[in-house]
């Protein structure tokens, strides 16, 4: 090692730190965006240092660096202009497609270490720049097909695969048969590298095509690990320190996110990968749905009822979302705030289309943090709660969930039905995502307001205003 | 040999720090946190600069331009897209503020008002 290359480690090593210490302040809202700052000034550090030793150690061919700095350019005014343009509703998709670029990246420079090597590469480089072949290539189609079905392109929403499990293990085997025989044949690994990438690319597609739309989150972060990984394997073959930390770090945040998700989901991670919810489980329990009848109510009821009440929890899900109405909700919220009812948000981990989605949403509408409450806050506070007004949110409310036998059984839910006056905001008589209906909608405390969620707010504004007023 | 055992051990401390820092982070920022993990992985553009110091093929030539778009607009993008969603995690603090300037006005609509501005600003 030269000084030079001295140097350059403890940058990268600086860099790695400073990519700890980001995901460390993101421990809280207070600190968060400070991290997200530490960790890009990190990013430009380690970039900054990489083209410095490209400069003083020279460089094989300028139309190299040119075609570098021109890709770089390119890449960057995209990866802006959609982070500027994209809507908060959209934020899912916008990380799988930057997943998919990031993987596609992967691969690509694990292939390039592959296929233009001077002589023959030894098998260390064989075996980690063809895992980073591997995952890279799996992550560019099963990101990019998890992009499409959260967009809702119905081209990719559509998509059917029959045996499915066939497939699975038809394109698994051969990806690793490329791959062991690339190791064997290092002399004539052009063909068997491209296999492999072909292969995995292709698995890349069956595996996320019959997994359910509702199921994307989950796929996003195990995929977004899947990235991280193939970025650690790059810098394994590479031998730079920056990739193999900063590549570990993502691939564990990934894998955590993943089971933290799949627990709020009430669902094996594995049975959620393996695609296929919304098929048996559901038919078997619909006949157990509860019965009985709703009490419908108006929204110049709901409103005497919120005016008069101490205390206010709201409960939002994906259907205030989809129904864009955050703002109405918040505006509701700062209008009883200054009438002297005390307001707060529960937030359910599975609320919105990925975790912590909702919070963002509600951020978006001027909500603040403090009042975003998390599931083991604010059930015990339902009790003394006068109103809970549920606004798109369903199976997370089920009180089903508690006992044994049903659809949802064992899903972490909020005690929304042990506050004193429950008002549910819904859209139709539909069922939720795990097809069974809800227990909460038939209780005695229990009223339903059918409709769109935003007309239906904006319906109980306009009469909360005439209350105060 | 050497270099590779270092790098193992690396790898799997770091694995060790990830799961250990992430596990602290609260559900509240777990879509920031996705978004801004993702935005690590862009490191893959310091690899793209390393591998560009030896290319000298056309086909080299082809992949260095492709991953560079794709691993720029992965890091860019990512950060920029974390740091727009970080920045409207707000305080109560401003809220209350907000608050106590709408009840000196004694008006029952300013509230509404002021939320309207702040989407028009958006």
């Amino acid at each position: 090692m030269n000084t030079l290359d001295i140097i350059t480690w403890f940058v990268y090593l600086l860099s790695s730190v400073m990519f700890v210490m980001g995901l460390h302040c993101m421990n809280s809202p207070k600190t968060a965006r400070t991290g997200n700052r530490i960790s890009a000034a990190g990013m430009i550090i380690a970039v900054a240092m990489a083209f410095i030793h490209l400069f003083a150690t020279g460089f094989a061919s300028s139309l190299a660096i040119v075609l570098l700095v021109l890709g770089i350019l390119i890449g960057s005014a995209a990866g802006v202009y959609s982070a500027r343009k994209v809507k908060m509703t959209d934020m899912p998709q916008l990380v799988s497609v930057f997943n998919t670029v990031g993987g596609g990246a992967a691969a690509l420079v694990a292939l390039n270490d592959i296929l233009t090597s001077e002589g023959t590469p030894t098998l260390v480089v064989l075996i980690t720049a063809g895992l980073g072949v591997v995952i890279g290539s799996v992550t560019f189609t099963g990101s990019l097909i998890a992009a499409g079905k959260l967009q809702g392109v119905s081209l990719i929403k559509n998509l059917k695969l029959p045996a499915k499990a066939v497939w699975n293990v038809l394109f698994a085997l051969l990806t690793v048969l490329c791959l062991v025989m690339l190791c064997l044949n290092p002399d004539n690994r052009t063909p068997w590298a491209l296999l492999t990438a072909i292969f995995a690319l292709g698995y890349g597609l069956v595996f996320v095509i019959p997994i359910g739309g509702a199921d994307m989150p989950v796929v996003i972060s195990v995929l977004n690990a899947c990235t991280g990984t193939a970025v650690a394997m790059n810098g394994l073959a590479i031998d730079n320190v920056a990739l193999i930390v900063a590549g570990a770090l993502v691939g564990a945040a990934g894998a955590t996110l993943s089971v933290l998700m799949a627990q709020a989901m009430n669902r094996p991670l594995l049975s959620v990968l393996a695609g296929g919810f919304g098929g048996s489980s559901v038919s078997a329990s619909q006949d157990q749905g509860a019965q009985g009848t709703m009490k419908e109510t108006t929204p110049d009821d709901v409103a005497v009822q919120l005016v008069y009440a101490d205390k206010v929890i709201f409960v939002p899900g994906f259907g205030l979302a989809q129904a864009q109405a955050q703002r109405e909700l918040a505006d509701l919220g700062e209008l009883l705030k200054g009438h002297g009812v005390e307001v707060s948000y529960a937030i359910h981990p599975v609320a919105g289309r990925m975790p912590g989605h909702m919070n963002v949403l509600l951020a978006e509408a001027n909500v603040p943090y403090e009042e975003l409450i998390d599931l083991d806050d604010i059930n015990p506070q339902f009790p003394s709660a006068n109103v809970a007004l549920v606004v798109g949110a369903n199976d997370v409310t089920n009180p089903a969930a508690r006992r044994p036998g049903t659809a949802v059984s064992g899903m972490p839910i909020l005690d929304v039905d042990k506050a004193q006056h429950v008002v549910v905001l819904k859209r139709g008589r539909g069922k939720g995502y795990a097809g069974i209906e809800n227990e909460l909608y038939f209780n005695p405390n229990t009223q339903m307001l059918f409709n769109d969620a935003k007309v239906s707010l904006q319906a109980i504004i306009a009469s909360v205003k005439e209350l105060i007023a | 040999m050497n270099s590779l055992v270092i790098a193992i051990t690396l790898f799997i401390l770091a694995l060790l720090i990830g799961v250990e820092v992430i596990g602290k982070v609260p559900a509240t920022l777990h879509t920031p946190l996705m978004s801004g993990a993702n935005s690590i992985h862009g490191i893959v553009i310091v690899g793209v600069v390393i591998i560009a110091t030896e290319a000298h093929s056309p086909l080299s030539y082809v992949l260095i331009f492709l991953a560079a778009i794709l691993g720029a607009m992965n890091v860019v993008g990512g950060y920029v897209v974390t740091d727009r969603m970080l920045e409207m995690f707000k305080s109560s603090k401003s809220g209350r503020k907000k608050n106590k300037d709408d009840q000196n006005h004694q008006a029952s609509a300013v509230p509404v008002a002021n939320a309207e501005d702040g989407g028009a600003d958006k």
